[in-house]
């Protein structure tokens, strides 16, 4: 070592240019196309890695301290939670349903984006995308483990935690989250980036945090807003290193625009389907409200969204081509998803129910164009066969679409009364489709969405060949305790009968 | 390029006919009628004539739609891949030239107690 140690304690300058820019160096045993062999087939011409501005000058020894503050902080939040009975400070137990679906398939997507981010880190040859990508990676696991962490206490008390790994591999709702990460982990390091790096993390991802983190606030949740806080600096710095990447890539060459462009269309439409359970769980599963769906798409997808796309009109960047059906969508879809949810609920590790007449008065005022039209005679109709004794339950299964593999509970964008019917020949065999946004991800890439593991049509396949008791065992669903109505479950009679101890004297 | 990749890349579907056992996939769904919140997937040996395919699984699925009593199965519309079609009820679903993950839909001009606005 021939570096020269002037002083004992690095300023800040010196301290980030020998901590990030100064760990790379040239290779001279291998050539860098050798070295990093996935940097030329995407098609994004990168001409100078130094031209790369770190958003934030974060060095790994800084960082780690940070972390590990808020660690420290996090677990005496959440032990305090579990001494002071916080499992029974809940508005209801209704609300858990939210917390068990973003458990299943929210929290491994943290861990898919772990892996995801560890990787590109690899992938990329220049010094300064290399530590942010490593950082965020190490982010990423962090999240995971908070989110476990945080909602294990539940799991000490109420039914539909306790399988969550094994039903984020196996049961139906959740490959609609592992399909989007599987599908960005699978494509090349810039796809990556734009689909995870910006079009969640910046685009979309105050959709799902902002709602689920003030949800669990209004209805008691502690734990989930602890780890809602501990994650919240981190996300910052997400959002920054999201944007900075898209600018970085559009400064590079001109002939990345329609390449990255193509990839905001893709990624904003893939996001729009997987965070339209968070529609649900806003609109019905929350018994204190936060605000309903359509006004948390005002804000933080039209006025939010729109400023960002015009901020980056002078790249040449527009919205995104799924822009005006996910609009005409928003008042119908969370409807859609909770009509589905309660009529398979025998097939999900959570409970549904169907709304009271109070809860349907709320939801006319916040839908006045759509709820009375469209879903209240729906749900009156399903109340009527609840109280004759004969509730609704839909054995049919669903057709999944092939690209984003949610159920097709969706209408055609300018009729709400018609379910959307698209559908392809790739090689003779054919594929159904959700909407025109699904099908043309689809067109771009067949190869890739062929291999899709949809667990409908899985069901009919070897190892359950269509015998549903089979199925649960397979995915780890308790019958009659995990899945149903909420109306006389295990968890509505337990929290009842618990919080009516500490309520009184009986 | 059908898949973005390093090299050629031919991948294999997941859904092949060949791993249901003898048996198909088939999609029906009834034109607004929106009780049923998708499409039902049903999984058939193609040599099931297209009449007991209505009368059993079909049949019993539309049952708690109010308007299920009512349909006159003479008089439905059908759609093959969003197509106009006519089944043939006592041939088979082969013979119906309905195929692996084909999509079926029928309309009941005149009956739509939960649509009606």
């Amino acid at each position: 070592m021939d570096m020269k140690v002037a002083k004992k304690k690095l300023g800040l300058k010196d301290k980030y240019k020998l901590m990030t820019r100064d760990l790379g160096w040239e290779p001279s045993y291998h050539s860098k196309d050798e070295l990093y062999p996935y940097m030329n087939y995407e098609g994004i011409k990168i001409h100078d890695w130094d031209k790369w501005e770190d958003p934030f000058r974060l060095t790994m020894d800084a960082y780690w301290k940070y972390q590990a503050e808020k660690e420290r902080k996090f677990y005496a939040i959440i032990d305090a939670h579990a001494q002071n009975n916080g499992h029974l400070n809940l508005t209801d137990a209704r609300y858990l349903s939210a917390l068990k679906i973003f458990l299943q398939a929210i929290s491994p997507g943290e861990y898919a984006a772990h892996r995801g981010f560890a990787r590109v880190g690899r992938e990329f040859p220049g010094v300064g995308p290399q530590v942010a990508c490593q950082m965020q990676a190490i982010d990423e696991i962090r999240h995971a483990q908070t989110q476990i962490h945080a909602m294990s206490n539940y799991n000490r008390y109420y039914n539909g935690f306790h399988a969550f790994a094994d039903q984020r591999d196996r049961i139906w709702y959740t490959s609609v989250a592992r399909s989007f990460f599987d599908d960005s982990m699978s494509a090349g390091p810039f796809e990556f980036m734009i689909a995870i790096g910006f079009s969640f993390e910046y685009v979309l991802t105050n959709l799902l945090f902002v709602p689920f983190m003030s949800g669990a606030a209004y209805n008691g949740d502690m734990a989930t807003v602890t780890f809602g806080f501990s994650a919240q600096s981190d996300e910052a710095r997400h959002m920054t290193l999201g944007l900075e990447v898209i600018k970085f890539i559009l400064e590079q060459d001109p002939d990345n625009l329609p390449i990255v462009q193509n990839w905001i269309d893709k990624w904003f439409w893939r996001g729009f389907r997987v965070l339209g359970l968070v529609s649900t769980m806003m609109d019905y599963m929350l018994p204190k409200r936060v605000m309903s769906w359509r006004e948390a798409w005002d804000i933080y997808g039209v006025e939010n969204g729109g400023a960002l796309f015009k901020d980056l009109a002078r790249y040449g960047i527009k919205p995104p081509r799924g822009w005006d059906d996910a609009e005409k969508a928003i008042d119908h879809m969370s409807h859609q998803f909770m009509l589905g949810l309660y009529q398979w609920s025998f097939g999900t590790a959570f409970h549904s129910w169907i709304p009271s007449d109070a809860d349907m008065d709320w939801l006319a005022g916040k839908y006045p164009h759509t709820f009375d039209k469209y879903y209240r005679p729906r749900w009156k109709h399903i109340k009527k066969l609840a109280d004759a004794g004969t509730p609704f339950k839909n054995y049919g299964l669903a057709r999944l679409c092939q690209t984003c593999q949610l159920p097709s509970v969706f209408t055609e964008p300018d009729d709400p009364t018609l379910t959307c019917h698209r559908e392809t020949v790739y090689k003779g065999e054919k594929y159904q489709f959700c909407s025109d946004g699904c099908q043309h991800i689809f067109e771009n890439e067949p190869e890739k969405y062929i291999q899709a593991w949809l667990p409908m049509p899985q069901l009919f396949q070897d190892p359950i060949n269509g015998d549903l008791g089979e199925w649960m065992k397979w995915v780890s669903l308790l019958d009659g305790k995990d899945n149903g109505d909420y109306a006389g479950s295990e968890d509505q009679k337990n929290f009842e009968a618990w919080r009516g101890l500490a309520t009184t004297n009986q | 390029m059908t898949v973005a990749a390093i090299k050629e890349y031919i991948a294999v579907p997941r859904d092949r006919v060949e791993n249901f056992h003898g048996k198909q996939l088939v999609y029906v769904s009834w034109d607004h009628h929106l009780l049923f919140a998708s499409p039902f997937l049903l999984c058939l040996p193609p040599e099931t004539p297209f009449r007991e395919l209505v009368s059993g699984p079909l049949g019993m699925l539309l049952q708690p739609d109010p308007d299920a009593a009512a349909i006159d199965w003479q008089r439905v519309e059908w759609l093959k891949s969003n197509q106009p079609w006519t089944p043939d009820f006592d041939a088979s679903l082969a013979a119906n030239g309905i195929g692996h993950k084909d999509q079926l839909r029928f309309r009941t001009p005149g009956l739509n107690s939960l649509m009606a606005a």
